[in-house]
């Protein structure tokens, strides 16, 4: 079956197979920010990506569910050139250790982010439920969604300046 | 005093950006499953269905015939060589009794067979089609009789044996002995005014990397085998690999990309002997990814059975110790011996006492292997001692916090367990050099409210509690662990930093750079690290035992204060007035005399690369450690128990950690987060649940609870600078100590709020409600 879609902004064709899920497309597609973490029943969030501005399980979702949709990765967030201010919010606040899990937490932070600027604790550790980390505590990754929620606030007053 | 020294200190002691972190983050950074091309074959290990049996007869011929299969090995093709899994130094103190194929299964996950195989699906159809003739053996599960007479033997190959003179008698199932002494314990225990003997236990838990073990191998255009690899350990994993398959070192390269984590796992030596011999099987280039499933049962934090009998005076000081373990290694012995002695010299030389003993045994049994975990026996012990102390104070009508202060180690003093326990030989004799514990016990008292809280559980059904505990660690492993460092110089006065120390998203890369730019007068940006690559970079131990800070931060030291000595010389060389190489400082990128002339790292670079008297400044630094100074921590934590429901809920969790100098906080304060949270989760819910087979019932996220950000409570950290005089500017270890806190502050905390003593893990709403049910 051919697919078209659009991945980090570019209109994307692929072919796949009976059983493909997103998650393998897109590793085939050389996309290797997608994590696997727990034998494909998307319980550990590693392989977090946006589909329409939601953050869904790239391991869980078939394949042609993205047909005409937008997908977006972490390569299409920013990369160490021109990194997006959640990239950089992470890097800054020690979120990120083995960095395993960064894609995922900082594609979900995305979709929090996206809804509202200024998240309560409940809100951010709701967003990230579905996100483990067996490194931080979480501590840092929290300070990481607050610190990022700020610097988007203000590259938002800036241009509305 | 720590402030004095460290108020100068340009990168060390700053919280700078971790080198890798925006890669990563930018998700460009590649782990080992990146390095796969379309021609990689899948490693598959065919897993054992059963707990104890033997493989009377074998036949891969159907296997074989399957269209994509490319090779299935049977213990019929490969050498067979004794090695330990450990990835410890040589010579291992692990016995050797483990194969990369047997003729026996000795827990269900074992391996049968290995498969390479165009996809994973036709590697596990090739498994099922193999024809095997099983003799059925009984098993042992349990640990209290795997000893008796006439139990099953897990190890009856003659090969099984301890590479080193230490009670190993697998006959009787006995995977590692250890005895130690010091003082009359039977006299202090016979005549001290108070007796107590209390027994806890701790139960089976994984360490959870969200990556799981992972390796890629494959021949190089000089038929070596390269393994790129998730490992703590490439320099052990290169070795033991090389003995495992039977070829020479020389012919294994062994690198580390970005690793997802480790916390012990990967302190084993698991899939690199597998691949390598499928790599050299086929000649193709082979990926082996452990599942979820799979992971669990790699290797386990060894459930650890500890009791402890005490002689205290009416003040609670103590008169003598015993401590009496018995660790359930599994069906391998890897780190038997040595998680069982870290109970006790991890644990024991807290305290000050008169006379101390130690009596502890492994024990095989046919269950998933004990391996390395974070705390390292420490966890399991420090549970037993910091509950015990609990029930002494509350006994004596004593506050938990100064029955500790009354009987914990101070600088300078020294005890009796460093010098006698060793890994697996006598200890290291040391005397205390640096300790904030009192600062610790003080400042996280106050950060809990230990004083307005304590002893006020109310009266609903949610009721409050307030625990806590105090826990030492190590630093290295003294006079074992080797950790080098090799820097070199630019030609725009940069740095090339190398090392075998193995970062897993602990940050000891940036540690590293931090340290060595400290001493070249640089910032930490200018100091490029490259981990680790056996070709490439200097030998390190790798990453545990809580020795990388410390150790290899050492090295890193000493390798930049040597090419800081080679720059003075080149810069002296270049002024005019030739200053005395002695009186030149490095700062700001430059080298500055007396009388202000500055040439700078560049223009260094420059002239000795290409202009005048050309060499490479470059220098080696290597550490070993005499000593494993003590970081030091105490615990607090508030909690609320539904007495309806027996839920535990923490509330708020206080870490007070000395760990000397912080080289990075934010780094630091990141490790104590992350072992905190990880043995709040251990104490609350993770635990395996087998059947009467010996399967392992939970193997995925959904049945084994790790904790999510929603079950995170206010974690607050709070370093407590000190000065370890043996330590890279100050420093000691930090990574390992916050694991081994929260089952017994937060068992203690239960007590509090609701009058039970919880003496086994986790504390499940089952058994607290059955705890409270009982009292009442």
């Amino acid at each position: 079956m051919r697919i078209s879609t659009r991945i980090n902004g570019v209109a994307r064709q692929f072919d796949c197979q009976p059983g493909d899920t997103l998650f393998d497309v897109l590793r085939r597609m050389g996309l290797r920010g997608v994590k696997e973490g727990c034998d494909r029943e998307g319980t550990c969030g590693a392989c977090t990506v946006l589909l329409d501005g939601k953050a869904v399980l790239s391991c869980i979702t078939p394949a042609p569910k993205v047909a005409g949709r937008e997908v977006l990765t972490i390569e299409g967030l920013g990369d160490v050139a021109s990194p997006h201010p959640i990239q950089v919010a992470f890097a800054d606040a020690g979120a990120v250790q083995c960095g395993y899990c960064s894609p995922g937490m900082i594609l979900s932070t995305k979709s929090l982010l996206d809804r509202t600027l200024v998240p309560t604790q409940e809100q951010i550790a709701e967003a990230l439920s579905g996100n483990l980390c067996r490194c931080t505590g979480y501590v840092k990754i929290f300070d990481a969604v607050r610190d990022a929620a700020a610097a988007l606030q203000q590259e938002k007053k800036d241009n509305e300046r | 005093m720590s402030a004095d020294r460290t108020r100068d200190l340009q990168v060390v002691g700053h919280s700078v950006r971790k080198v890798d972190s925006l890669g990563l983050a930018c998700g460009q950074e590649l782990y080992v499953a990146d390095y796969a091309t379309p021609d990689t074959l899948v490693g598959y290990v065919v897993p054992s269905p059963y707990a104890h049996a033997r493989i009377k007869r074998i036949d891969a011929t159907r296997a074989r015939a399957i269209a994509g299969v490319h090779a299935v090995l049977t213990h019929e093709d490969i050498p067979r060589i004794a090695h330990t899994t450990a990835g410890q130094g040589y010579v291992e103190p692990s016995p050797y009794d483990n194969f990369v194929l047997d003729s026996k299964v000795r827990f269900v996950g074992d391996r049968v067979a290995l498969i390479a195989a165009e996809t994973l699906e036709i590697a596990e159809e090739a498994g099922k089609a193999l024809d095997i003739e099983w003799e059925m053996l009984d098993p042992i599960f349990d640990p209290d009789h795997a000893m008796d007479e006439g139990a099953p033997i897990i190890h009856d190959e003659p090969e099984a044996h301890m590479p080193i003179p230490v009670p190993y008698d697998p006959k009787r199932n006995m995977a590692a002995g250890a005895n130690m002494g010091d003082g009359d314990i039977e006299q202090a225990l016979r005549t001290s005014p108070k007796v107590y003997s209390r027994d806890f236990s701790t139960q089976y838990a994984q360490h959870c990397p969200i990556e799981p073990h992972v390796t890629l191998g494959y021949l190089d255009a000089r038929n070596r085998v390269v393994l790129i690899t998730s490992t703590q350990v490439p320099f052990h994993a290169r070795r033991i690999t090389a003995q495992a398959v039977g070829i020479p070192v020389k012919r294994v390269r062994v690198i580390k990309p970005r690793i997802g984590g480790g916390f012990g796992a990967k302190q084993e030596v698991l899939l690199e002997p597998l691949v390598a011999s499928l790599v050299l099987a086929t000649g193709r280039k082979i990926l082996m990814q452990l599942s979820r499933a799979e992971e669990f049962l790699s290797r386990t934090r060894h459930a650890i059975k500890v009791g402890i009998d005490g002689g205290f005076n009416e003040d609670g000081t103590i008169n003598g110790l015993r401590m009496r373990v018995q660790s359930n290694t599994g069906a391998y012995g890897a780190h038997a011996l040595t998680v069982m002695c870290n109970c006790g010299s991890k644990v024991l030389p807290l305290y000050r006492m008169k006379a101390v003993a130690f009596d502890a045994k492994a024990v095989y049994t046919n269950l998933p292997v004990g391996g390395a975990y974070r705390g390292y026996g420490a966890t399991q012990a420090a549970f037993a001692m910091e509950c015990f102390l609990d029930e002494v104070a509350e006994d004596l009508h004593l506050d938990p916090i100064e029955i500790r202060r009354r009987n914990h180690i101070l600088p300078g003093e020294g005890s009796p367990v460093f010098a006698a326990l060793g890994e697996g030989k006598p200890g290291v004799e040391q005397k205390i050099g640096s300790s904030g514990l009192a600062e610790c016990l003080t400042l996280g008292a106050k950060a809990i409210g230990w004083e307005e809280k304590r002893s006020k559980p109310g009266t609903g059904t949610l009721r409050r509690g307030i625990g806590m505990c105090a826990l030492m660690q190590g630093s290295a492993i003294p006079e074992i662990d080797l950790g080098a460092v090799h820097i070199k110089m630019n030609d725009d006065g940069s740095f090339n930093l190398t090392c075998g120390a193995t970062d897993l998203g602990t940050g000891s890369d940036t540690i590293l750079a931090q340290i060595a730019a400290e001493v070249l007068g640089v910032d930490e940006t200018e100091v490029l690290v490259y981990s680790s690559d056996t070709d490439l970079t200097p030998f390190d131990v790798g990453a545990y035992a809580s020795s990388t800070t410390y150790l290899s931060g050492e090295a890193s030291r000493r390798a930049a204060l040597a090419v800081a000595e080679q720059i003075r010389e080149i810069a002296s060389e270049m002024m005019e007035s030739h200053p005395d190489p002695a009186t030149l400082v490095l700062k700001d990128k430059a080298v500055v005399a007396p009388d202000g002339s500055r040439v700078t790292l560049g223009e260094v670079g420059l002239r000795s690369l290409y202009q005048a008297n050309q060499r490479q400044v470059a220098a080696t630094g290597s550490a070993i450690s005499h000593k494993s100074p003590p970081p030091f921590s105490a615990h607090f934590v508030e909690v609320t128990v539904d007495i309806q429901t027996g839920q535990v809920r923490v509330v708020k969790y206080v870490a007070a950690v000395d760990c000397g100098t912080a080289i990075n906080p934010k780094l630091a304060e990141g490790q104590v987060e992350g072992s905190v949270l990880n043995g709040i989760s251990y104490a609350l819910t993770e635990e395996y649940q087998f059947d009467d087979k010996g399967r392992m019932r939970n193997t995925g996220f959904n049945d084994y609870k790790i904790f999510g950000t929603q079950d995170t409570p206010e974690i607050q950290t709070i370093l407590v600078p000190t000065w370890e005089e043996t330590g890279p500017y100050g420093a000691k270890s930090v990574s390992e100590i916050c694991i081994n806190g929260a089952l017994p502050a937060i068992s203690n905390a239960i007590y509090d709020a609701v009058g039970v003593r919880l003496r086994e893990g986790p504390f499940t709403p089952d058994r607290v409600l059955a705890a409270i049910r009982q009292k009442a």
